[in-house]
């Protein structure tokens, strides 16, 4: 119960990173911070006291496993969350290009 | 050619062991289905062997090896090969169906298709973050320091 | 699980520092920390081949944000209403930690999931499709239409990257 509530408080320490800050590569982060802390929570939901990793051995029975479903949809989630801030530190360098800042309280005139 | 990329250590160092990196991406790829790993953990490691290379020694030399129509050739195979692997079955009405036989068990050539598929995806990431990687670097900012 | 409790406190140490530190160069550093503890918690947590996903996956992340703050225009302090900012920040934090804690009490206890799909996939995984390792024949015998979608994204963050950095050029 208290792991729980640990990584809701991870997912809002990045939450609060991205309100209330004003330069570009430090809203980047806070979104980082609350996909790990999303990705946390689905593997400790499914997860087994004194379980077994999910793959078969020829010599061991197969009681005991912890879920392997949770498993397989975090693994696509880590490699979108990648492809994901590619894209947004690519953007954030072309922003940075025309504007010549990171201040998003300047970037405000729509600048082709 | 001592003033691109980085000092000597790194240069040699990174002769010695970036066979054994390429080497390891591989045994992972292909024992995904044994151990744990895959097509995506192994994708990603090929490509950071060869950001590695270019990091070392510069663009120039790196460039020598592997360029950006290499690549790109590569990614469009990863994928071609995926989907022709999918849409083989499609007369008979299946889709991704696992067809070839399933072997014995615990051995490398067994469980159909999926160490075709583990290849097809290691092609396509791997190619794909590589692609990221070089666009990301060679873009050049009027007003920044020399790049390094 | 003691040692998995004291883990996620250190990230959550080491996340405080990521978003506090007027360094960018510190913060992404700070952040590398949080996805390798993260690394070593998919570990105790029986997952082994997300701990290797996440591993070279992060290392990746750093190099590209490290390749985007290596720039001359650096920190600058934040100024104006922010008293009325943060007041009504941990405001909404305080009601979402309300809300989730009463969530909270719906779900099973940590530890006992479950398994009612799962059940099907372990019994029966090894007889149908022939792998050892479950979660491989997860993501590519039983819901290999999920992969597809994913490799359709990365297929399509690679164009994205390759639209926004190409030089437009004028002819003139």
């Amino acid at each position: 119960m208290t792991v729980y509530f640990l990584c809701l408080v991870l997912f809002c320490v990045g939450l609060y990173c991205i309100l209330r800050k004003r330069n570009l590569i430090k809203i980047i982060i806070g979104i980082a911070i609350m996909e790990y802390a999303v990705n946390l929570f689905f593997i400790l939901i499914g997860y087994r006291m004194n379980g077994r990793a999910p793959i078969h051995s020829p010599d061991q029975e197969i009681l005991g496993m912890v879920d392997p479903l949770p498993q397989a949809l975090v693994l696509t989630a880590i490699v979108i969350g990648l492809a994901v801030t590619a894209l947004i530190a690519a953007i954030a360098m072309r922003v940075y290009e025309k504007y010549r800042t990171f201040d998003i309280t300047k970037i405000r005139r729509l600048k082709g | 050619m001592n003033e691109k990329g980085m000092t000597l250590i790194v240069k040699t160092i990174t002769r010695l062991t970036v066979g054994l990196i390429i080497l390891f991406g591989i045994y992972i790829v292909s024992h995904g289905h044994l151990s744990p790993g895959g097509g995506f953990a192994g994708g990603v490691i090929i490509a950071l062997s060869f950001i590695h290379i270019m990091l070392a020694f510069g663009k120039e030399i790196a460039f020598k090896k592997v360029n950006q129509a290499i690549a790109s050739f590569f990614e469009s195979l990863g994928a071609i090969l995926f989907i022709t692997l999918a849409l083989i079955g499609i007369a008979s009405g299946y889709f991704f169906l696992n067809f070839l036989s399933k072997g014995e068990p615990f051995t490398l050539f067994s469980s159909g298709l999926i160490p075709l598929y583990n290849l097809a995806i290691c092609f396509k990431v791997g190619a794909g973050l590589f692609i990221i990687f070089i666009t990301l670097v060679l873009l050049k900012i009027p007003g920044e320091d020399s790049e390094k | 699980m003691l040692e998995l409790q004291i883990l996620l406190v250190f990230m959550i140490i080491g996340a405080m520092i990521a978003v506090k530190a007027k360094d960018l160069l510190s913060a992404v550093i700070a952040v590398g920390t949080v996805g390798l503890g993260l690394s070593i918690a998919f570990l105790i947590l029986k997952a082994p081949d997300l701990a290797i996903a996440q591993l070279v996956v992060e290392i990746l992340v750093i190099i590209i944000l490290i390749r985007a703050t290596i720039r001359k225009d650096l920190p600058f302090s934040t100024s104006g209403r922010w008293f009325f900012n943060t007041f009504v920040t941990f405001l909404f934090m305080i009601v979402f930690l309300g809300f989730g804690y009463y969530c909270m009490k719906d779900l099973p206890g940590f530890g006992e999931p479950i398994m009612k799909i799962s059940q099907r996939f372990v019994t029966e995984g090894l007889r149908q499709t022939g792998a050892a390792n479950m979660v491989t024949s997860v993501v590519l015998d039983y819901r290999v239409y999920d992969t597809l979608g994913e490799a359709t994204i990365l297929f399509t963050a690679v164009i994205g990257v390759l639209a926004v950095i190409r030089k437009v050029g004028r002819k003139r």
